[in-house]
């Protein structure tokens, strides 16, 4: 008999077995919700899939009665412009200050145990000084997203920089490269994958500060309208959001993978 | 494989069950969930000096208070069916409980905000100033009611300034920045926010005084079922409120503990209990309830919820869900969801707990 760890399910068994969970979760959740909806038509903990719907459908498909906006998609392009502006100072700000503590070692001496130490603050301790500093607007909230994975991606360059061959160096050296030369045609091609890579893991963290910041001060964006929504317990709308956020990052590491396959084919050849 | 196949249902149903309420039949364990403000303090020190231990053992029950970090959580808990009984202020009881088809009552009216909830302006000195700035607040909260209210009062309409939510932990630090000219909030955040330079109460409560009501809600079955949870509770807080009305030492221990266990001292207690109309005696309470004022308050407050559309989304209008009071029932009799029953507290006004 054929060991276990040496049996693979075929293609479609894989899609089943896979989806298998997400099938008894959904029906764990509706035989819970319909038991409570059995005993109070109103409850409002667990609604139904139908109020569910009912819910999206006003928030997506209708103008607001208050402002005339179709509020699901404000919040969606709000909360989206601030990940995208935080992810993005994020992996500039990490890219250059990888790269050049992981080069020079003067720097490295210099920067590194700060960095280090600025990495392990937690941000939303110290969030009524980002306030003070940044005030209350749009820059704040950024700023949270940017504070809270730069530190974390200039790290993670600096790795990937020192681990890079001794050899590669040595051999750009002997044919006459400068410094500067080295970090534009040695290391830097080779850390931008690793950058794509990095981001990709920091996405949860992003979304997490990014809630964070809406749930303190807005009046807009998919945190904001959950933690707005949270004072009348209104799960119908709650529930909605999160699968979508959870779609939205899901879909948002898949097109970073895809860009990173497209842009960077030889990195990935080599199934590093 | 049968055996397994059981195994698996059984761990599949299981975390259900959690989910599932329990039927409401008589009992004798309670839970009682309550959140730090001034007047609910007493609640912590009844707790603590063994005076709710007492009532309870008096009608053979058992009450276990807890206290909750989060006000609205508190109450979502509650709504949810994890405690038998939860503070709240009228609105949240007709919002969140009430709109979630949870049958409450309102066993003790233990309070009215007379100046606790306020209005602040930066470098303004008028309520009219107010026009065309961004008010932090957090939304669809009863400061929000207030500022509607306060607004209203100077002929003016939410249309006329930008509402920013803003968490109330944060509410101290958030006045700070340059961007915030104008909050509205409650205390001890107010009193905080007013020893900053350049504040101006400009509206508060003392201006709608009767509306913002702070009560002890129970489950309607509950207490139909179990009379006993709402004479100890009564019993309970009428025993606290005569030790805290008291000029002697013991009322002040009470304080300070009060104080102490809210964060603040003797002194900033006593200022918070200043802009609060505690009902120390159980008949002021039973007038207040039985009181015509209290039905058009409540009328006022599902207008202002159903217009902010957190009466559910179910309701057509604002009389959806129906509120019964001592002086007459507002909106739909038969969809009764959120009662201000006086009775118990008249077996306490008349010394029968």
């Amino acid at each position: 008999m054929k060991r276990i760890i040496n049996r693979y399910p075929d293609r479609t068994l894989s899609v089943l077995l896979g989806a298998l969970p997400f099938v008894l979760v959904l029906i764990t959740y509706i035989m819970a919700s319909n038991a409570r909806l059995e005993e109070n038509a109103h409850d409002k903990l667990l609604p139904s899939v139908s109020s569910m719907t009912t819910a999206v459908d006003k928030l997506a498909m209708q103008p607001s009665k208050r402002s005339g906006e179709y509020l699901f998609w404000l919040d969606t392009s709000s909360s989206l412009t601030r990940l995208g502006m935080g992810i993005g100072i994020a992996a500039i700000i990490g890219l250059v200050f990888g790269i050049i503590n992981g080069s020079i070692p003067y720097v490295r001496a210099n920067l590194s145990p700060f960095i280090t130490a600025i990495s392990l603050v937690p941000p939303l301790a110290v969030l009524p000084i980002l306030f003070i500093v940044f005030g209350l607007g749009e820059l704040s909230k950024v700023v949270l997203i940017a504070i809270g994975i730069t530190p974390f991606i200039i790290r993670d360059m600096q790795t990937n920089v020192m681990e890079l061959p001794a050899e590669q160096m040595i051999k750009a050296q002997t044919l006459g490269a400068s410094s500067w030369l080295i970090i534009i045609r040695v290391v830097l091609p080779q850390v931008l994958p690793r950058l794509i890579g990095a981001l990709r893991l920091s996405l949860g963290a992003a979304w997490l500060f990014l809630i964070a910041a809406e749930a303190i001060a807005s009046t807009d964006g998919l945190g904001y309208r959950i933690f707005l929504v949270r004072r009348y317990l209104a799960m119908d709308i709650i529930l909605p959001y999160v699968i979508w956020i959870t779609f939205l990052s899901f879909f948002t590491d898949y097109l970073l993978k895809i860009l990173s396959e497209r842009l960077f084919p030889w990195f990935h050849a080599t199934g590093k | 494989m049968k055996n397994r196949l059981k195994k698996l249902l059984v761990l599949l149903v299981l975390p259900m069950c959690v989910f599932v309420t329990q039927p409401v039949l008589a009992k004798d364990s309670f839970k009682v969930a309550w959140t730090i403000y001034v007047g609910w303090m007493p609640w912590d020190y009844a707790n603590n000096a063994g005076i709710v231990k007492k009532w309870a053992d008096k009608y053979g029950i058992e009450i276990e208070v807890t206290q909750i970090n989060d006000y609205v959580e508190s109450i979502n808990q509650y709504t949810a069916g994890g405690f038998d009984a939860c503070v709240m202020t009228n609105m949240d009881a007709l919002t969140i409980p009430a709109a979630s088809g949870v049958d409450s009552t309102a066993l003790i009216v233990g309070d009215f905000s007379n100046g606790n909830d306020a209005v602040i302006l930066k470098n303004k000195k008028s309520l009219k100033d107010i026009k065309g700035q961004k008010v932090n607040l957090v939304e669809l909260s009863v400061s929000h009611y207030l500022l509607a209210r306060g607004l209203e009062s100077a002929g003016m309409s939410e249309k006329d300034i930008k509402v920013v939510n803003t968490s109330d932990a944060d509410m101290v630090a958030v006045y700070g920045t340059k961007d915030v000219s104008a909050v509205t909030t409650w205390n001890p955040l107010v009193s905080e926010i007013m020893s900053m330079p350049g504040s101006n109460k400009v509206f508060d409560s003392s201006q709608i005084p009767g509306e913002i009501i702070d009560l002890m809600v129970v489950n309607t079955k509950t207490l139909k079922n179990n009379p006993k949870l709402g004479k100890a509770l009564t019993g309970a807080w009428y025993e606290i409120m005569s030790v805290m009305s008291g000029k002697d030492k013991k009322a002040t221990d009470a304080k300070i503990a009060m104080g102490k266990a809210s964060g603040t001292d003797l002194k900033g207690y006593n200022s918070q209990l200043a802009s609060t109309k505690m009902f120390y005696k159980a008949a002021d309470a039973v007038a207040f309830t039985k009181s015509k004022a209290l039905k058009s308050t409540m009328a006022k407050v599902a207008k202002f919820s159903f217009d902010h559309g957190i009466l559910g989304d179910g309701a057509p209008n604002a009389s959806f869900i129906g509120i019964e009071t001592p002086s007459g029932i507002f909106g739909d009799k038969k969809n009764v969801k959120l009662r201000f029953n006086s009775s118990f507290m008249q077996m306490a006004a008349d010394g029968k707990l």
